[in-house]
């Protein structure tokens, strides 16, 4: 075979190994929560890596913005970064895979849910405003104390210590198959301890900071929620998790914190934090100013605990690493990042002041779908796409014969492509792309037809075949590319000015045209390259 | 072979009056019409609640309806969904609320109380509930122009670099006929105005100005093969060569869009029948609308060899394509070529 044909058959045997690679079924986790026990857990779901929108998956859009109507806010950009703050720390809480939280333009907020149902309890959570409060860490590690108790109890109700538990742990956890579960934990009596085995120490060393792998977040998040757990807990001791996960070594980490119960002082006190550069030795720093009778108490409680840590807890979550109190802080107080970029810095700035000012968000636009209709979406959008399919390839085998048959082999790897790159690029399908898949089907002819057409008239002009087809596809190139373009460049306007289902729309369309140009010119060219070269002596060609 | 429009030669730009009289009985009474009742906009464009639920039972339309005026909500648009358990309530945010954000929820919790109390927790479900702002849809407005206008400009860039301006403005023209024919389509069947249907006529552009400009590029390849002819009679061979291509595409893709209309189901029918009848126009005005437009724009602003106006000078009986230049050839089907 011909060196060229092979480069060509190469090529398209390397895209097509790549969509279908982009497109082979794999695991995903998915955080749920458990209908029975409400708590969250791990699923491992296995399905094809294509993201499907809110309108065929079901579940919430919100959009959000600050309430303007009790008085204008004169920094909306800023009141809606501390919402995105707030909101991020909440997001767990829905239980949901995927959220999207992002701010759209200057002062919009847009939190996609995917699978969630119920608007009312997610604009709850949404809406309610945040919660900062600081408290001091369990410094005489009396948690650390009664872990041991805590390890004894669980082992009695039968949950075996995984040094490195897989999420069928937390499968087997809520299986509810304990009787066979009890009969083992005689045998591990002395095995490590079930809830100290997951507690690592950091490696910088926080009182009360205790780092559990993220894979078993949900188990360990589980297990502390346990009735017979918490009352073990000493009095005075609360556990919080931290809002941010870590890299310690190749793992990811999420602390969880050991904290005294009552708070040392909230954030209503508060009055302004910023985030600044320490002018003297050039550390990133946050400092912060308390109300009069906030620095009152505050004075008082840091004197106290002078050489403590503090949390830093916004909504029930540690923000950042604590801090230790080197001295008594009155009014103004600053916290001391030491090396850590600036940026960090104006996180923390941003969760004192959303604690400080609870800027209340109107909802602007809301969507909810239900998971069935998306189901019925789906399967309806993909009936019409194969009888779409379908007559396209009927008509062109009818017109163009055994050409046609090409353009049909081109088409099928034109659908490969397109899925491929749907699913490699990240994008999401929505219903009207799903729509706009179907119709570039139709339009993905084009190309072919174009080529055959003209393959036609140079047949037609008394050229040999070999000519006709070569003259055919050279000049139909520059109608193709013309109007391909024109058209591409249509959807880019779409996505850059469109939102959500519009810019799915958009980029199905734009992946569409960019597989078709590539099965119709590049694809079928190699076809009947083969053709030709395999029927030399060709004088008609089914066409 | 099975091949369609062989050599043929059909006088388009001969009865290019009839077409401008066909245009303009379709677009301008719906453009009349639109003026004195405004568009279906969605509760996307307008804020408001659209609210989709199905019952267990075929409950009608108007029970849903008096649950409603029963519960305080006046003026909602109540409409099956496709079928007879599945229905559309539609309840645009009152004048007195439509100037703030808050109107909306109130809306939906409204709707939401008054079909408690008139139908009965649990014998519907909600399946879809959109809840949106005014601010939101006048935004949406803006964007949905924004993009049309934005897509004019990169388009008539496009073709002056590829082809020259004046092939620019005629696609273009000829596309902003299709939007106003399609705007007036979708005053005829009443059709709701969604972004989705936005979506359709953006789609509608992309394919209109495809489609023009396959013939523009054969006008263009022909341009430079036939020098003896004039552009009347280019513009005749060029839509009549790309025939075959024409019916071809425009028929799987209206295929397309029709199996979409009748299989698809409900949210997305409108965009189907618009898309539908998009390309049907797009496909009518690259042949009736874009050609002429360019010929008559080479007479008002000539190119270089002036082709235009001879074009227009010369210009052919309808039923005979034959030049009367003296020195052009026979036929435009077999000319010669310049060189």
């Amino acid at each position: 075979m011909d060196k060229r044909i092979r480069t060509r058959l190469w090529m398209i045997a390397g895209l097509v190994a790549a969509s279908v690679a982009a497109l082979v079924p794999r695991n995903t986790t998915q955080r749920i929560i458990d209908p029975a026990t409400g708590q969250l857990r791990d699923t491992t779901v296995r399905r094809v890596p294509i993201n499907l929108g809110l309108d065929l998956r079901g579940g919430i859009h919100l959009a959000l913005e600050v309430d303007q109507t009790k008085g204008p806010v004169p920094d909306c950009a800023d009141a809606i970064q501390r919402a995105e703050k707030v909101v991020r720390t909440r997001i767990n809480e829905f239980g949901t895979t995927e959220p999207v939280v992002q701010i759209e333009g200057k002062c919009r907020l847009i939190v996609e849910l995917p699978g969630e149902k119920d608007p009312a309890r997610a604009k709850g959570v949404i809406q309610r405003s945040a919660f900062l409060e600081f408290r001091i860490t369990d410094m005489k590690g009396v948690f650390k104390d009664a872990l041991p108790a805590i390890d004894a109890v669980l082992r009695k109700a039968g949950i075996k210590a995984r040094g490195d538990a897989t999420p069928s742990a937390v499968a087997q956890l809520f299986g509810g198959d304990t009787s066979k579960a009890a009969r083992d934990s005689a045998a591990d009596a002395n095995a490590p301890g079930v809830l100290s085995s997951l507690l690592n120490q950091g490696p910088t060393v926080v009182p009360g900071e205790y780092l559990v792998p993220e894979e078993q977040w949900a188990l360990v998040d589980s297990l502390v929620q346990r009735p017979d757990v918490k009352t073990l807990i000493p009095r005075g001791i609360e556990l919080r998790w931290g809002a941010q996960t870590g890299a310690y070594g190749a793992r990811m980490y999420r602390p969880i914190y050991a904290v005294d119960s009552r708070p040392i002082i909230t954030g209503t006190e508060l009055v302004k934090a910023a985030a600044n550069r320490d002018p003297g030795t050039n550390q990133s720093i946050v400092t912060f100013q308390l109300s009069r009778r906030g620095a009152r108490i505050f004075s008082q409680e840091t004197a106290r605990h002078i050489g403590d840590y503090m949390a830093i807890i916004l909504d029930g979550r540690v923000q950042g690493q604590p801090p230790v109190i080197r001295s008594q802080i009155g009014a103004h107080g600053q916290i001391e990042l030491g090396s850590k970029p600036l940026h960090e810095a104006s996180d923390l700035a941003l969760v004192l002041r959303a604690g400080a000012l609870p800027a209340p968000l109107t909802i602007v636009d809301e969507r909810s779908i239900s998971a069935t209709m998306g189901e019925d979406s789906i399967n309806a959008g993909v009936l019409a796409g194969i009888v779409a399919v379908g007559l396209t390839l009927l008509i062109m085998l009818v017109y163009y014969r055994l050409s046609g048959a090409l353009a049909v082999a081109a088409l099928a790897l034109y659908v490969i492509f397109s899925l491929g790159g749907l699913a490699l690029f990240g994008f999401t399908l929505t219903l009207p792309g799903l729509a706009g898949f179907a119709l570039s089907i139709g339009m993905a002819v084009d190309a072919n037809v174009l080529i055959f057409e003209r393959i036609r008239e140079e047949l037609a002009l008394g050229k040999s075949v070999r000519l006709a087809v070569d003259e055919g596809f050279k000049h139909a190139m520059s109608a193709i590319i013309d109007s391909n373009i024109t058209t591409a460049l249509t959807a880019f306007i779409l996505y850059l000015v469109g939102t959500g289902p519009v810019q799915g729309f958009a980029i199905t369309l734009m992946i569409g045209i960019f597989a078709s140009m590539l099965s119709a010119v590049f694809v079928t060219r190699t076809f009947f390259l083969i053709w030709l070269q395999r029927r030399p002596d060709m004088t008609t060609v089914s066409i | 072979m099975l091949r369609l429009f062989k050599d043929a030669h059909y006088d388009f730009i001969g009865i290019r009056r009839w077409a401008y009289g066909f245009s303009a009985l379709l677009i301008i009474p719906g453009l009349l019409w639109l003026l004195a009742t405004g568009l279906n906009y969605s509760v996307e464009f307008t804020g408001g609640t659209f609210i989709q639920l199905t019952t267990k039972t075929p409950i009608g339309t108007g029970a849903i309806r008096t649950a409603l005026i029963n519960g305080g909500v006046t003026g909602a648009d109540v409409q099956t969904f496709g079928s007879e358990t599945e229905y559309a309530i539609r309840a645009r945010l009152s004048a007195e609320l439509a100037g703030t954000e808050a109107g909306t929820e109130e809306t939906v919790a409204a709707v939401q109380r008054a079909l408690d109390a008139g139908l009965g927790t649990g014998t519907y479900t909600i399946v879809r509930r959109e809840a949106v702002g005014p601010k939101v849809g006048r935004e949406l407005q803006e964007k949905a122009l924004i993009a049309i206008l934005f897509s004019f400009v990169v388009t008539l860039i496009y073709l002056a670099f590829r082809f020259e301006w004046r092939f620019g403005l005629a696609a273009i023209i000829a596309t902003g006929h299709d939007i106003l024919a399609t705007i007036a389509f979708i005053r005829y069947l009443n059709l709701e105005v969604s972004l989705v249907v936005v979506a359709a006529v953006l789609t509608i552009v992309g394919y209109s100005l495809n489609d023009t400009i396959v013939i523009f590029d054969r006008v263009r390849e022909n341009l430079r093969k036939y020098r003896r002819q004039n552009l009347y009679e280019i513009l005749n061979l060029s839509i009549n060569e790309t025939l075959p291509r024409t019916v071809l595409t425009g028929g799987t893709t209206i295929l397309t869009a029709l199996t979409l209309a009748f299989i698809a189901g409900e949210v997305i029918r409108p965009f189907s029948l618009v898309m539908t009848f998009g390309i049907v126009v797009g496909t009518f005005s690259s042949i009736f609308v874009a050609s002429p437009v360019l010929m008559l724009i080479e007479r008002r602003w000539p190119g270089q060899d002036a082709r235009g106006v001879r074009a227009l000078g010369t210009r052919a009986p309808a039923s005979q394509l034959a030049p009367t230049t003296p020195t052009s050839s026979p036929s435009p089907r077999t000319p010669q070529p310049a060189r």
